[in-house]
């Protein structure tokens, strides 16, 4: 149907619009960006009422019998996550160049950390249902609200990036054209990452202030 | 329907044919279901959201009708909560939005001059979504589910403890459901106004319709999560035990209420700025002349969207808050009415400047300026805390935002009806019959509005099923509800005066009012492809200016035909330079899977049925990756546009 044969769209003028490397954002950068503008902004709106829950309650945080966060599970957390982002820029730089096997393993890479991080979000939700659940009061409630929204979101970015894995290792045209949709979701793998910083502020650093 | 000039020099027949031939959809079931077209995108927008109206504005008759007399029965207390919250929320978010939407997919691609919008299957989830979000909100009125707490819910009322049943659920799943409609059509406008418009048309080019509803964008994508979390935490709190408004677990009720209005103010703005979008657009054919002050306009337009998130405290008067934050946000919600004056000048200056030429759209546009103009001076004097702890929650508010509800979209959405409406069905509406619609709506607002503001100041308190005579409410009550019918005659009217033009009305010429933007220089109803050549802009007033003419004919040169495919022109953000042409999705069944799956989530979620929310979360999951997947297709490497 298209310009297959390249025959007639050379006579247009066609071809020399479209085969070129492209020029200027395309419009799926904008999407994801728009996409993520709104994501942040409601990371933004649990985090303000955490903090306004917490100012109206008093100056006893958490309320009632709960501990202080312990901080040896979500540092490691934050050390599995953080320096995720890397392998994923790496990644794409790569598939820009043409290069798919460094497209793979940054990918897988990854992919490792990230399941890391869920194993280790259940290991610390395991041992905190021992003492309060989202139940127990409005801590617990915002607790797990936002970890647990924020541990969506991963295993959201998660499909992402495993499905382009899995679209690369079948052999689709991931040619320097599609490297777009690499650099979409290391776009919203970095919100992912970035998200993770404020919640460890607001939930595990910030009630030891 | 060959209108167009198929012998224009710079496009040939079988340019022309290959357009045809890659854009053509057929008639059929399934064409029908998996449809990517915005201009039958934005039709279906248009009708449902007028479908949904009708609802709406049938539960505000039952409602008038009770209120009449005093002590009546029509209905019963808890009939009558569910009537008037499933009003409000209908009216405020299945109709004022996603009208205002429709009009948006059918015109902000053929006002920039481009063949699609950007995502065009995002488009159409978009639609099915909000289909399917209005029917399972409504859905739930004949089993006395409806939601029964207001349109804006407060707490503690919309607890389980104090709110038992589904009502709330189903407000809450609803409305998240909804969102992501909304969220999606708000990006899908953004991106399109971004990289979509034709050569040439650089930022201080762009019509002010599309200004309007790139800001109203902008509002969505920062406004609506606040909406989101509230319902996600109101749903949690009713459903699964947890205390977010719930004081007696450390959490608090206010909490709602100020994401509730986070959200909730931008949204008055939401529903009106593309509303006097529309006006700006429907002005320069009816006054022979561009509006005034394009550029103080768009800045109005932007500080209205970056202001609006600043005065959600002024609904929150009288809940007791700090004085300093009530004369902060007094103040704030005073400067407000700047930006929103300088527009109401710049059109009065653009009537008087110009040569008038009153047929309805023009009325219209007249009964909005009245209209909304008493709206606003009540809104005004809200911004005194005094004089609103005084009036709030009695009809005095009811009146005021239907005055500004009514005159500053309904009227406006009206004259664009009457603006578009050649356009959109090829058809000329008739005359008298519009005149006579505008003189009932119009008379009718007046007449059911403005004796609230008087039961209002006299102590009339709003959300009442019934009340006593002794106070003297009943003679201006009953006024009201014989005005509220006269609007439901002239609203008829209006859907008797489109049935009458897509019926019997004279075929409508590509541009029968001269006005100034790019979707009059094409058929009417537009092709399939929308435009033969992709124009090249020179103006703000594209289609009176000599040099884009030339430049659609004999200066057409093949990388603005593109009828290689179905294919469009991708331009620079700013000054819109061409940078590339891109290859536009076909038609496709996946939109309507997805909102499908979406739909048994949330009905699943609603019934507490969670296996099968479950399982829809995969099909959704498996869905988008269907959707995404890339196919061996050498062509597909265009396929950047998804
Ligand atoms: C068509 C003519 C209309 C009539 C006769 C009408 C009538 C009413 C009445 C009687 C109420 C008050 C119920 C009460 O407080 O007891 C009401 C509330 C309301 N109306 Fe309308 N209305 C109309 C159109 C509209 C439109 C076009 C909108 C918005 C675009 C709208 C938005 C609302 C909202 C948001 C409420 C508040 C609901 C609540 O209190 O939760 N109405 N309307
Ligand atoms: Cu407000």
């Amino acid at each position: 149907m298209t310009d297959r044969g390249g025959v007639v769209a050379a006579a247009t003028g066609v071809a020399a619009l479209t085969t070129e490397e492209p020029v200027g954002r395309p419009a799926g950068w904008w999407g994801m960006v728009m996409f993520v503008a709104t994501e942040a902004t409601l990371f933004a709106c649990l985090l303000g009422s955490y903090f306004y829950l917490r100012f109206q309650f008093g100056p006893q945080w958490p309320p009632g019998g709960v501990d202080k966060p312990k901080l040896l599970i979500p540092l490691l957390m934050t050390a599995v996550l953080v320096p995720s982002s890397l392998p994923v820029v790496w990644a794409e730089h790569g598939i820009r160049r043409g290069r798919r096997g460094r497209l793979r393993a940054g990918l897988a890479a990854t992919l490792v950390l990230g399941l890391t991080f869920l194993a280790l979000l259940a290991i610390e939700y395991a041992e905190d249902l021992k003492h309060f659940t989202m139940t127990t009061d409005v801590y617990g409630s915002l607790f797990y609200l936002i970890t647990g929204f924020h541990g969506l979101h991963v295993l959201v970015g998660l499909t992402m990036i495993g499905w382009l894995l899995a679209a690369s290792l079948r052999g689709g045209s991931f040619g320097s054209h599609r490297h777009e949709r690499v650099r979409n979701a290391a776009i919203y793998w970095h919100f992912v990452d970035a998200v993770w910083v404020a919640i460890l502020f607001t939930i595990y650093l910030s009630p030891r202030l | 329907m060959s209108t167009t000039t198929s012998t224009a020099p710079g496009v040939g027949r079988d340019d022309l044919a290959r357009l045809a031939e890659h854009w053509a959809e057929p008639r059929s079931l399934r064409a029908w279901l998996t449809t990517v077209d915005h201009k039958k995108i934005g039709r279906r927008y248009l009708v449902t959201a007028a479908f949904f109206f009708v609802l709406a504005g049938l539960s505000a008759l039952v409602m008038r009708t009770q209120l009449a007399r005093p002590e009546s029965g029509v209905v019963s207390p808890q009939e009558y909560n569910q009537l008037f919250t499933m009003h409000g929320t209908a009216m405020i978010f299945l109709f004022a939005t996603p009208m205002l939407f429709g009009f948006g997919n059918f015109l902000v691609p053929l006002m920039i001059g481009s063949r699609d919008m950007a995502f065009p299957r995002l488009n159409a989830f978009g639609y099915w979504v909000f289909l399917f979000a209005g029917l399972f909100m409504w859905a739930s009125l004949p089993f006395g589910a409806a939601p029964n707490n207001g349109w804006f819910a407060y707490a503690p009322l919309n607890q389980v403890q104090h709110n038992p049943g589904l009502h709330m659920d189903v407000y809450a799943l609803g409305l998240l459901f909804l969102g992501i409609s909304t969220t999606a059509g708000a990006i899908n406008f953004i991106v399109t106004a971004l990289k979509l418009r034709a050569p040439g048309m650089s930022l201080n080019r762009v019509p002010l319709f599309v200004w309007a509803i790139v800001a109203t964008a902008f509002m969505v994508v920062f406004a609506l999560p606040a909406l989101n979390a509230d319902n996600a935490m109101l749903f949690f709190d009713r459903r699964f035990g947890t205390h977010f408004f719930d004081p007696s677990g450390g959490g608090n009720v206010l909490l709602w209420q100020h994401l509730f209005w986070i959200f909730g103010h931008p949204d008055v703005y939401i529903i009106v700025l593309p509303a006097l979008g529309i006006v700006s657009a429907v002005l320069p054919a009816f006054t022979r002349r561009g509006v005034v002050a394009y550029s103080l306009i768009v800045l109005s337009i932007v500080a209205i969207a970056i202001i609006s998130f600043g005065v959600w405290v002024h609904h929150m008067f009288a809940t007791g808050l700090p004085q300093l934050s009530y004369s902060f946000f007094s103040a704030a919600s005073t400067v407000i009415t700047i930006p929103s004056g300088i527009q109401i000048f710049a059109w009065l200056a653009t009537m008087l400047l110009g040569r008038l030429v009153l047929r309805v759209p023009l009325l219209f546009v007249i009964g909005f300026v009245v209209t909304f103009v008493l709206g606003g001076v009540t809104g005004a004097m809200f911004a005194v805390t005094a004089f609103d702890q005084q009036v709030t929650d009695s009809y005095f508010v009811v009146a005021h935002f239907h005055y500004v509800l009514i005159g500053g979209a309904v009227f406006p959405m009206l004259a664009g009806i009457y603006y578009w409406l050649p356009k959109i069905t090829g058809r000329m509406y008739h005359e008298g019959l519009g005149r006579w619609a505008f003189w009932l709506a119009f008379t009718g607002m007046h007449v059911t509005f403005f004796p609230m503001h008087l039961t209002g100041l006299f102590g009339m308190p709003r959300r009442v099923y019934t009340y006593r005579s002794e106070p003297g409410w009943d003679g201006w009550s009953l006024v009201s509800t014989v005005g509220s019918y006269l609007l439901a005659l002239g609203l008829l009217l209006v859907l008797v005066g489109v049935v009458h033009a897509v019926r019997r009305g004279r075929p409508a010429p590509a541009d029968p009012w001269e006005g100034d933007s790019l979707e009059w220089s094409t058929a009417s109803p537009p092709e399939p492809y929308n435009f033969p050549v992709i124009p090249r802009v020179h103006s703000l007033h594209p289609t009176w200016d000599a040099r884009t003419v030339e430049s659609t004919t004999t200066g057409a040169t093949a990388d603005r035909v593109l009828s290689e495919g179905r294919r469009t022109l991708f331009t620079s953000e700013l000054d819109a330079r061409t940078e590339r042409a891109v290859e536009m999705p076909e038609p496709s069944f996946k939109p309507l899977v997805l909102a499908g799956a979406l739909l048994v989530f949330f009905t699943a979620m609603l019934l507490a049925a969670y296996p099968i929310a479950v399982l829809a979360v995969l099909v959704v999951a498996a869905t988008i990756a269907a959707w995404l997947w890339p196919s061996r297709r050498p062509d597909e490497e265009l396929g950047l546009a998804s």
